[in-house]
């Protein structure tokens, strides 16, 4: 019999040969001699990636327990392909028009280009994957072991467990070599995908040798099995509607939704002459793999011991009856079923992971600027080669956490209904224009929340996450959150109850969300152009135009492939040219070339859009415009931001100028009264020291002494004034004065204020009966602010008959009284000073104040809570003080 | 332009029919696979034979369909006009 060693020898061989055709064919495809792999034979051998090892061993099983429910697996997708004029001739069409590269990027694409609905799709692909390809795994190690545990040849076994991880590493290697040794090669997997159709012949043939060794090697040919099918009837072959029917509907979803199916069916999809020919010769081939399911179950239910496992009947069946050959063409074939998935199925997965999650990511969050030649290239596979491992580990993970003891068919199935809840979005999106969004977004939450709770966690058995009594009793106790019987729906088998609560409660609430949403301007153009798919012509618009530098091309290209294999491609696409370096004519043929080979680094989206900025014109996608129409915002706002500083600034800068001149003058005046205070406090010192030294000297009549002492004591009065001024002007400004409040009549005010001030020759003119206004405030510092008013109209009045008007106005709260003579007045550019400390015009010498008064008057007034202002325009100087009838508490 | 013929060439007539049959022909394969469990209890090996007889030929038909249609579609795409009086499709 065979040794282990043999066996393992036969599948690196198998695994080798397989190698070699895909990197033959890579060369082939990179030398433009494939026609014939446009062939529809090839793209039908490579849909047949939907008979995994689930098929190829579980089949037999699922026919020897339940009778012919195993053929609904074929029926719903034969329906499918045979009903192409239907969907799949759309869905394809859609597939090239968008250049969709994964069931993830269809979705996303149709609503608006969503980012969030790609992510929840891929979530959801890789989940549903996880149990399927754990099922691979199952069934490559369940055979292994049938293969070697048959003889007791004494080699020391290793555990089923250590087998899968085996299997699982070696795929994953596998998977990485074949699926991303090229990332260019990503649009068309030429290599692989002749691969696939490779090793889909060898399934077919093998089983279809296994069969006809059953049907007429063990037993009398068909008449026979018939008749043996009628004596082995059992109650468990009995058909189930519910299940039959279920079933079949969720086959023939299955086969376009699984993330794998969608691959080969749209993605490699080269042209629709291919679906047609699928239509037709999928179905058959799904009919040749069935063909010999039921004998093979029978005749080995009848030859071979009652604890057999039916999953390897297959295998077991020609090992029993010494044909080691056939057994090793059965497990080749077993093994061909599986890697072919399992390559297929990471080859998509890891797609949608790194278009979808890992490269929005990385330009979010990583290098804002992709500086190095080739990072995106890099970031790309490693994210790809990275999420294969995963993906592959999970799958072994699922397998270790259930213990790989159920049948292989329940478990298929699951992933099934994990694909199925796609279905509404995408059936919605391609003959719905209303659907939005925030539909697809909720049915696909909904449905995937109770695949998860219904189906999935239940499936790692009564110990995994779901514990037994919830299974039976509802969460807390709540019945009819039982996960196997929702809502008090009882009796049903587990599986389509999952099926049918999570694509019910899916669709209602896509339906629902999309009729109460509105769709964004993306959204309806997609929409648009989804459901209307077939009112273009075939294909996306190619390159029109030829106005594309290629240098331009080949600087963002090398950023993408890096430089070695950009300029490789762009020397080989000159010399196609008939020029010689690296820049060939940007002709549009090179220009779809180019884009096809840049979808594979960045998504076909992506390299369109990239392409389509350097070649110009070309069609221009709306969410081109609409980042071109945000960008334009941005920077009109920013330059109105702008505008708006550069006023600000500019105001500013006036207010500092004028602030400047201000400050140059009050400094040019703080100059010119220090040089005054000086000279005011020298004058006064000078005649009292010469008046004091010659009292001193003696020998004075007493007339004249009492006249030089009269002297220096008015001297020295005047020193004492000037310093209480400043002293006073001091208190005034820091708000340490302390104020009387008395109630007062104005007139009696400006009367004293008159006697204090001395008018002299100056005639006053009054209003008595204006006057008679009370005002609560500080009556002696008002009476000053009058009587500095008051005397500087008497000094600096110039008219030959000076002359005083004094007016006196209440109006409501306030009331103000006017001081304007007849002089000159103030120039209109001395205004603004005459409050200023030390300010004083001209060289008035004779004013006989230090320039201090009217700085006084202004912080009384500011204290007593009103103002005193110069009022031009009176035919003299006029000043206007303003005061609350009521003074208000200072605090 | 010309307002649309209301009556159609024979060949884009039969064209047309085609069509129209292909979308028909799932509907039937639905109501053969859906017989065998109306039928209810039978003999397992009759469902077997039944079910293995029907399958074949749908195929066949899908694949008489299929040609007729593709083969139509493939000859229209070089010539690059289609037939006339057919543009304004369904």
């Amino acid at each position: 019999m065979i040794a282990s060693q043999l066996l393992v020898l036969a599948s690196l061989i198998y695994v080798g040969a397989l190698f070699l055709v895909a990197f033959l064919v890579e060369r082939r495809a990179a030398r433009g001699g494939i026609g014939w792999l446009r062939s529809p034979l090839v793209y039908t051998l490579s849909l047949s990636i939907y008979c995994t090892a689930w098929t190829f061993y579980g089949a037999v099983g699922y026919a020897a327990r339940s009778g012919l429910e195993f053929v609904t697996i074929y029926l719903g997708p034969t329906l499918v392909f045979i009903g192409w004029w239907w969907f799949l001739r759309k869905l394809v069409r859609i597939g090239k028009t968008q250049r969709v590269t994964s069931i993830a990027d269809l979705i996303s694409s149709r609503y608006g280009k969503s980012n969030l609905l790609g992510v929840m799709v891929t979530v959801l692909a890789v989940l549903s994957s996880t149990p399927y390809i754990a099922l691979q795994l199952q069934s490559v190690t369940l055979a292994f072991q049938a293969f070697v545990a048959g003889p007791a040849d004494g080699a020391a076994l290793p555990g089923p467990d250590t087998t899968a991880l085996w299997v699982a590493a070696g795929l994953a290697l596998f998977t990485i070599l074949f699926g991303t040794r090229n990332l260019d090669a990503n649009e068309q997997h030429q290599g692989v995908v002749t691969a696939i159709a490779v090793e889909a012949a060898v399934k077919l043939v093998a089983l279809l040798a296994v069969g006809v060794f059953v049907v007429w090697g063990v037993a009398d040919g068909p008449l026979d099995i018939l008749h043996r099918v009628t004596a082995a009837q059992r109650g468990a072959w009995e058909l189930r509607p519910d299940r039959w029917v279920g079933l079949t509907f969720l086959a023939g979803v299955a086969v376009f939704t699984l993330p794998r199916m969608f691959q080969v069916l749209v993605v490699e999809n080269v042209n629709e002459r291919q679906v047609a020919t699928a239509s037709w010769a999928f179905p058959l081939y799904l009919f040749a793999m069935s063909l010999f399911v039921v004998p093979i179950a029978v005749v080995g239910l009848d030859v071979l011991p009652a604890g057999a496992n039916p999953d390897l009947f297959v295998l077991t069946l020609p090992l029993a009856m010494n044909q080691g050959g056939l057994a090793m063409l059965a497990f080749l074939g077993g093994f061909s079923s599986a890697t072919s998935m399992v390559i297929v199925a990471a080859i998509a997965l890891s797609t949608m992971v790194s278009n979808h999650m890992v490269m929005p990511a990385w330009l979010r969050f990583g290098p804002r600027q992709a500086t190095l030649a080739g990072d995106v290239r890099r970031v790309v596979l490693l994210a790809r080669r990275i999420s294969i491992a995963a993906v592959l580990a999970m799958g072994y993970g699922y397998y270790v956490l259930t213990g790989g003891s159920e049948a292989l068919a329940s478990i298929g199935l699951i992933s099934f209904v994990g694909a199925a809840q796609v279905l509404p979005a995408m059936l919605g999106g391609m003959f719905w224009r209303g659907a939005t969004r925030a539909g697809a977004a909720t049915g696909l939450g909904l449905g995937l929340a109770i695949w998860l709770y219904a189906l999935f966690l239940p499936s790692f058995g009564p110990s995994g996450l779901i514990p037994a009594q919830v299974l039976a009793a509802g969460p807390w106790g709540i019945d009819w959150l039982r996960p196997q019987a929702m809502l008090g729906v009882n009796g049903m088998d587990p599986l389509i109850h999952a099926l049918f609560w999570s694509l019910t409660v899916n669709t209602l609430g896509f339906c629902t969300v999309s009729l109460l949403t509105f769709p964004g301007p993306m959204e309806r153009l997609q929409a648009a152009h989804f459901v209307n798919a077939f009112d273009k012509g075939p294909g996306a618009a190619g390159w029109s135009r030829g106005a594309a530098e290629a240098e331009d091309l080949l600087v963002m290209s090398q950023r993408i492939l890096g430089p070695g294999a950009a300029q490789a491609f762009f020397s080989a696409q000159a010399r196609a040219q008939g020029i010689e370096g690296f820049l060939p004519e940007p002709t549009p043929e090179f220009l779809e070339r180019l884009e096809r080979l840049l979808s594979g680094s960045v998504g076909v989206a992506t390299a369109h859009a990239m392409i389509a900025q350097i070649a110009g014109g070309a069609s221009v996608s709306v969410e081109d415009l609409m980042a071109v129409a945000n960008e334009t915002a941005q920077i009109m706002e920013y330059s109105s931001q702008l505008e708006a500083k550069s006023e600000e600034l500019a105001r500013t800068a006036r207010q500092l100028r004028e602030a400047n001149a201000k400050l140059t003058q009050l400094s040019h005046q703080k100059d010119g009264f220090l040089s005054q205070i000086s000279h005011e406090l020298r004058t006064p010192m000078t005649s009292i020291r010469a008046f004091s030294e010659i009292l001193m000297a003696g020998g004075l009549n007493p007339a004249d002494a009492e006249r030089y002492a009269g002297i220096i004591h008015d001297e020295s009065i005047r020193l004492t004034r000037l310093l209480d001024d400043l002293l006073d002007l001091s208190v005034l400004e820091n708000g340490r004065v302390s104020l009387s409040e008395t109630e007062v009549s104005l007139r009696a005010l400006i009367e004293r204020a008159i006697a204090a001030a001395q008018p002299g020759m100056m005639a006053v003119e009054r209003d008595p009966a204006a006057e008679a206004v009370s005002v609560l405030t500080d009556a002696d510092r008002l009476c000053q602010v009058f009587i500095n008013v008051i005397s500087n109209a008497r000094k600096y009045c110039n008219a030959p008959k000076p002359r005083l008007r004094i007016a006196v106005r209440a109006l409501g709260d306030e009331v103000q009284v006017d001081f304007a003579d007849n002089g000159r007045g103030i120039a209109p550019e001395s205004q603004a000073l005459i409050f200023e400390k030390f300010a004083r015009l001209g060289d008035q010498s004779h004013a006989g104040g230090a320039g201090l008064g009217l700085a006084i008057c202004r912080e009384i007034m500011a204290n007593l809570g009103g103002t005193i202002a110069y009022l031009p325009g009176q035919g003299g100087a006029a000043f206007r003080v303003t005061l609350p009838r009521r003074m208000a508490r200072a605090a | 332009m010309a307002p649309r013929a209301l009556f159609l060439a024979r060949r884009s007539y039969r064209l047309r029919r085609l069509r129209d049959a292909a979308l028909m022909l799932p509907l039937l394969g639905g109501f053969l696979f859906l017989l065998p469990v109306l039928r209810g209890s039978g003999d397992l090996a009759d469902e077997v034979v039944y079910l293995f007889v029907v399958w074949p030929l749908l195929i066949l038909a899908a694949f008489v369909l299929s040609r007729l249609l593709g083969g139509r579609r493939s000859e229209a795409e070089p010539g690059s006009g289609g037939e006339p009086g057919e543009g304004g499709g369904r």
